[in-house]
């Protein structure tokens, strides 16, 4: 579905990626790990565009992603951000529904945002409170909901457990899990959190020095030694 | 370093942070659609409904103040029958759009940096162009006009308050007769006089909003780099007025 190849992008002349390849299928959920810096966020930037790449492929459904097929693409996938970025200035139901409510009107697109929110269990009290009333799991609830609101067909997550206590971080995983098992939508996250990869991925891969190291099913990354100081088998120092 | 070759390095770059400037502002005023009208309605009572208090009170205190002057300076040549012309000539053609302008800058051009730079800090700006929104059309289009339609009308309601600040303090504490002092005031104010502050209003909220919005979006990472962004916006805004006024003074009057 998405297909990355040779992709390179460099900070101030060091290489932060330099030849990325890497491929998700439809329905898949990849989890990509690394250490901090080691641009796993500027993976996503690239695929997002909101940064440019300096050299480097990125094909959506076999066509390469640029101005043209860019809109095609961003209609089509939601985002779970690190920190939910909800938009301060909105209600937590004017969030959800934000793409919604640029093609339909407010009641009809409330009822959706209504129903997404509640498939992330938080209830219809919460859609007319502001972000700032909300505790942090709850806004990455509300971030999960918008991400979903318009049935997107590729779902990103960023760090989606980041700043969440072991309970709230399983509540989030569980429910990425069982989003993405029901929409059959394909699933790429970002993350640092081994937790995070056993629940919500189906495949693994490793970026580390610009470079995918490993790549390979969750199954297998047990046995995996490029994986292992991740999984806490060898010692880091 | 060679010190020709250090003037043109900063001539060369602050002309081409005007001209980054100048192509941000219109693509800002002329990227229409679609157009967010909700955005649009929030920030005409962000910026223009909100700052009228502040925008009241410096007029009324300045007019009050004016008249005192011009009553006193003008007894110097025995002319201080010309406070109410004075007052209102002033106050319509400069103090009221230079201090109007200049109090919308400190209140608005922060606002929108420390907003628009939160925003960007926090992932709200690439949560907008994953949203398929563009930042430019979203954000920065509705408060430019929105400032650019409001501050002129601040402008004529702070002209006509400090205005009326002139005729309390005349009328109370200076010995003139209530209706000589509104005649006097009418038989002297042109319409030149009010559309010309009028016409420097629209420019000044252009310059306010362009600033927080350009300071906001270049917003440097965490608390430091909003402040940082704040500080800037309201530092050109007012400098930018102040120089926009110069110009435009010269072109109407010269």
């Amino acid at each position: 579905m998405i297909q990355i190849a040779g992709l390179r992008k460099s900070f101030g002349g060091k290489p932060v990626l330099a030849g990325v390849d890497l491929g998700v299928e439809r329905g898949e959920s990849l989890c990509v790990i690394g250490q901090s810096g080691t641009g796993k966020s500027v993976l996503l930037k690239c695929i997002l565009g909101l940064t440019a790449p300096d050299a480097g492929r990125i094909l959506w459904r076999g066509r390469p992603l640029d101005a043209a097929s860019r809109p095609d693409f961003m209609s089509g996938f939601g985002m779970l951000f690190q920190g939910a970025a909800l938009f301060d200035s909105l209600t937590v139901w004017q969030n959800v529904a934000f793409r919604l409510r640029q093609r339909m009107p407010d009641p009809q697109a409330r009822a959706i945002a209504v129903e997404k929110l509640a498939r992330v269990g938080l209830g219809p009290d919460t859609a007319d409170l502001m972000p700032a009333e909300l505790s942090g799991g709850m806004a990455k609830r509300a971030g999960l909901a918008r991400a979903i609101a318009d049935d997107p067909q590729v779902i990103f997550f960023d760090e989606p457990t980041t700043g969440l206590d072991p309970i709230r971080a399983r509540r989030i995983n569980g429910l990425i899990r069982g989003i993405v098992t029901e929409t059959g939508a394909t699933a790429i996250t970002i993350t640092h959190d081994m937790d995070s990869v056993r629940a919500i991925g189906d495949r693994v891969a490793l970026l580390q020095d610009g470079q995918i190291a490993w790549d390979g099913p969750v199954s297998r990354m047990d046995h995996a030694q490029p994986l292992a100081g991740f999984l806490g088998n060898t010692p880091l120092l | 370093m060679n010190p020709v070759r250090l003037t043109g390095r900063a001539a060369l770059s602050l002309t081409r942070g005007i001209g980054a400037v100048a192509l941000f502002a219109g693509r800002g005023l002329f990227r229409l659609r679609p157009f967010y009208g909700r955005a649009f309605a929030g920030q005409l009572v962000q910026i223009g409904w909100l700052s009228l208090p502040v925008v009241g009170l410096t007029a009324l205190f300045t007019g009050a103040a004016l008249a005192l002057q011009i009553h006193s300076g003008g007894a110097r040549f025995q002319a201080s029958d010309v406070v109410p012309a004075i007052v209102a000539i002033g106050m319509a053609r400069e103090l009221g759009p230079v201090l109007g302008g200049l109090m919308v800058a400190a209140r608005v051009a922060s606002s929108i940096a420390a907003e628009i730079g939160t925003m960007k800090v926090t992932e709200q700006i690439d949560a907008l162009v994953t949203l398929s929104t563009d930042p430019m059309r979203w954000l920065v289009t509705p408060r430019l006009w929105a400032a650019v339609v409001t501050v002129p009308v601040l402008v004529g309601v702070g002209d006509i308050i400090g205005i009326l600040g002139g005729w309390m303090v005349g009328t109370q504490s200076l010995g003139f007769n209530s209706a000589a002092y509104l005649e006097n005031t009418k038989a002297y104010l042109e319409t030149w006089d009010v559309m010309s502050g009028l016409l420097k209003g629209a420019v000044f909220g252009l310059i306010v909003a362009v600033c927080g919005c350009w300071f906001g979006i270049h917003s440097g990472r965490g608390a430091a780099g909003v402040g940082r962004a704040t500080k800037s916006a309201v530092v050109a805004a007012a400098v930018g007025i102040l120089a926009a006024n110069f110009v435009l003074t010269g072109l109407f009057f010269e």
